[in-house]
């Protein structure tokens, strides 16, 4: 690139010293923003919930999450090293997915299955298909749901935090334990029975600070999930879309259903793993729709589908099947859901004029 | 259009779709204007402007004088060029056009002692709208905020399309350049002269001049200016803008000042609305005035690795390195020269490179001022539809030329991309959007498709 005239230099300064130059394509600012950058400040997001973990659940929730990153990250490493491709773990996404999928787990998981587990997420889900921002489902969810299937009594063991035992905290969960002693003390299954489970279910305000039981460590506290949505709102990571539409038709299903019981409409809300997944997992960039428009519906569609499961189903809880459900849509979200060109509307306007 | 403060100046409030906003970097903003001495020889392009090129009026050995036209075209879209210096034509040669590497032809002019513009220069007559097209076609004007599209075929607006409006582009929202804040400030009868001239001959009943509020004194100075002579320029408004890029993209500024949307695939002027860029409106005053045709421009020469960063005026074709070197040579080994602003600017290869027409900033940037950052994948973040002033889909494009899918580009609307580059600005992933747009551009074209 270097540009050497013919015959004699100018004999100036700046043909003297006519140095390599940079011919790139503009613009030739960058904001600066990266991968990096975003999936930091998702991790920084998960703290309030990390410790909330930890102070409820205790100690082994920092074992759990060492384990989870060190082998997600060695499964990444290694994935793109036998793959021949640029190594990406510095862009932090295979750690977020380590906190996820372990804030997605219950406590005495054997860490043998919770390294299974962030292999399946990484290599199976993630790397296979192309690393990140190929992966058509999200990570952590397929991960948890291989969990549920392949080693689902490590999961009906719904545990009581510590914290609870220790301050004497555990009268309402012996209560729920009566109701339903053989599978779990969850307000979740309390509330499988309508809304007349809402009775047996811990109080309004142990939900919201975290003082019940729960089926994985990082849905427990309300309070650290929204101090998370609101730093990544703060800081423009995700938009408010997606999880507004998601918990707002939970909220308009869960009162239809109930015949507007408002209590009812509450737990539902605050129960399970809604609110997490809806901060931390349907606003996942890969596999969550490019445009407002798409991602209110796959918001709403997620909450419907959340609502059947809970409602009708089977299974307590319906988060996990409804986001990888909505995942396999995101395609087709895309493209109904385009926005018109700058121009476009009055140039249709303009020919229906033109024609009638 | 929003309300009316009390010192006249309007002001829009809402804040369009899109758009980033990088660092102003207006640095060189309130210095004087400094003027280069002449250069021993200038090197002036046959194009220099979008349209035909001109071929050249004179040959080796020729004497001119400043002023001369040396070069026309017969065709409709193409300007005359004339000489910025005087002295001898000492060949007829070829330079390589920096937009596309191609060779156009160039006239080499050996400057003389003298310099001087040629006897019979007086401001031309103008008694209808095609003296006044003809006299805008005959200074030589092309867009002088960079696109450089003359100025003449714009101002000729076909019957049934009619404008309403003159926008007079003071938004000037590329990082580093203020040559247009310049103006505004100390050219403004220039400026109003041709504003008011345009409203007479075109038959346009109102101007706007939209200026970013990142330049208080242009519009404290113009909206001045306007109150003190009320009835003479009772047509034109001052309005302030939020300053962020790219306010001065036309269908953006049209949609900002007038509330109107281009249709796609329709003119700037099938709404009512003509855009010039002040600098322009102030030359078409400067000519009505003096007859003097475009020969020299005023350019902001600035950035990380520029000795000494100012506005000076430049005759048209001047060597690139010559003008830094009277900016002060190079503080630091420059990474990076361009033409223009960081946001929309093309990188130069060499300083080899001859200033042009439609040209208004000269930049040269150390390593340490920007980052080119490996490409990796798109994480799908869709701050690029955020960011997209049209309202495209940057990342939707970058794939489909990934897979050189014509069809699915023209669905895409590929074309209407003005490369404003927010895009690449705000990727998380550090994708070149803008490169893979205009490379998709290429695929359609050559699909048959537009």
């Amino acid at each position: 690139m270097a540009v050497k005239k013919k015959g004699a230099p100018r004999g100036k300064t700046s043909s003297a010293k006519t140095p390599l130059l940079i011919l790139s394509s503009s613009p030739h600012f960058h904001s600066r923003v990266s991968t990096q950058r975003l999936m930091g400040d998702v991790l920084i997001a998960l703290i309030p919930a990390v410790i909330a973990a930890t102070v409820f659940y205790g100690p082994r929730t920092l074992l759990m999450l060492a384990v989870a990153i060190a082998v997600c990250v060695l499964s990444e490493y290694l994935a793109r090293k036998v793959m021949q491709r640029p190594n990406t773990i510095s862009d932090l996404s295979a750690t977020v997915t380590a906190v996820i999928l372990t804030l997605n787990l219950p406590i005495d998981m054997p860490l043998w299955q919770l390294a299974l587990g962030c292999v399946a997420a990484i290599i199976v889900v993630k790397q296979i298909f192309g690393g990140i921002g190929q992966n058509f489902v999200n990570p952590a969810m397929t991960a948890r749901l291989m969990l549920v299937t392949s080693f689902g009594s490590s999961f009906t063991r719904y545990s009581t935090p510590d914290f609870m035992i220790k301050h004497g905290l555990v009268d309402s969960v012996r209560s729920l334990s009566e109701v339903d002693a053989i599978t779990s003390a969850s307000p979740l299954t309390a509330l499988k029975a309508g809304p007349a489970g809402v009775a047996s279910a811990p109080s309004i305000k142990d939900m919201i600070f975290g003082l019940h039981s729960t089926a994985a460590i990082g849905e427990t506290c309300t309070i650290a999930i929204l101090i998370g949505l609101i730093w990544l709102l703060a800081r423009r990571v995700i938009k408010i879309h997606i999880p507004l539409a998601f918990v707002g038709t939970v909220a308009v299903l869960s009162l239809l259903f109930s015949g507007f019981d408002f209590t009812f409409m509450l737990y539902q809300l605050l129960s399970g793993g809604l609110l997490f997944a809806a901060v931390f997992m349907a606003t996942d960039y890969t596999t969550s729709p490019l445009t407002n428009k798409g991602k209110i519906i796959y918001g709403i569609g997620l909450g419907v589908i959340t609502c059947l499961i809970r409602f009708w189903g089977n299974l307590p809880e319906g988060v996990s099947f409804s986001l990888i459900l909505m995942n396999i849509f995101v395609p087709h979200i895309d493209n109904w859901t385009r926005t018109p060109i700058f121009g476009q509307k009055e140039a249709e306007r303009l020919e229906k004029e033109a024609q009638g | 259009m929003s309300d009316k403060l009390p010192s006249g100046i309007l002001r829009i409030v809402e804040n369009n779709h899109g758009g980033v906003s990088p660092e102003h970097r207006k640095n060189t903003a309130g210095m004087k204007e400094t003027s280069l001495p002449t250069p021993e020889t200038v090197k002036i392009p046959m194009q220099m402007h979008i349209g035909a090129p001109c071929e050249p009026l004179v040959k080796a050995g020729d004497t001119v004088e400043i002023g001369d036209r040396i070069a026309d075209s017969e065709a409709a879209v193409s300007a005359p060029i004339h000489a910025s210096v005087s002295g001898k034509v000492k060949r007829i040669t070829e330079i390589r056009n920096p937009a596309d590497g191609g060779l156009v032809k160039a006239v080499e002019i050996n400057a003389d002692e003298e310099q001087k513009w040629r006897q019979d220069i007086k401001a031309p007559e103008i008694h209808s709208r095609e003296d006044f097209i003809k006299a805008v076609r005959d200074s030589g004007l092309v867009g002088l905020g960079g696109a450089g599209f003359p100025t003449h075929v714009k101002l000729d607006i076909k019957a049934p399309a009619k404008a309403d409006l003159l926008i007079a582009n003071g938004a000037e929202c590329e990082p580093y350049i203020t040559v247009d804040d310049y103006c505004m400030q100390h050219q403004s009868d220039d400026l109003l002269a041709g504003i008011a001239a345009c409203l007479k001959w075109i038959g346009i009943e109102r101007c706007v001049i939209a200026i970013e509020d990142n330049k208080p004194e242009a519009i404290r100075a113009l909206a001045e200016k306007i109150r003190s002579e009320r009835e003479k320029y009772k047509a034109v408004d001052v309005m302030a803008m939020p300053a962020d890029y790219p306010r001065g993209a036309e269908k953006v500024l049209i949609q900002n000042v007038s509330g109107r949307h281009v249709p796609l695939g329709k003119l700037p002027a099938d709404t009512g609305c003509l855009v010039l860029n002040v600098t322009t409106l102030m030359f078409i005053g400067q000519y009505l005035r003096t007859g003097k045709p475009l020969v020299d421009k005023l350019l902001t020469v600035d950035g990380s690795a520029v000795g000494k960063a100012q506005n000076v005026r430049v005759p048209i074709g001047t060597r690139i390195g010559d003008v830094m070197e009277f900016c002060g040579g190079f503080s630091e080994q420059p990474a990076l020269i361009m033409m223009g602003g960081p946001m929309m600017g093309l990188a130069l290869s060499s300083p080899d490179y001859v200033v042009l027409k439609n040209n208004n900033a000269l930049l040269a940037l150390t390593e340490d001022d920007f980052i080119i950052d490996k490409e990796q994948e798109c994480i799908r973040c869709a701050k690029c539809l955020d960011r997209c002033p049209m309202y495209l889909q940057p990342v939707s494009l970058m794939r489909a030329v990934r897979a050189g899918d014509a069809e699915k580009l023209q669905e895409l609307g590929v074309m209407n991309c003005m490369e404003c580059g927010s895009c690449a600005y705000i990727c998380s992933a550090h994708i070149p959007l803008v490169q893979y747009i205009r490379h998709g551009k290429k695929i359609l074209r050559e699909a048959g498709g537009k």
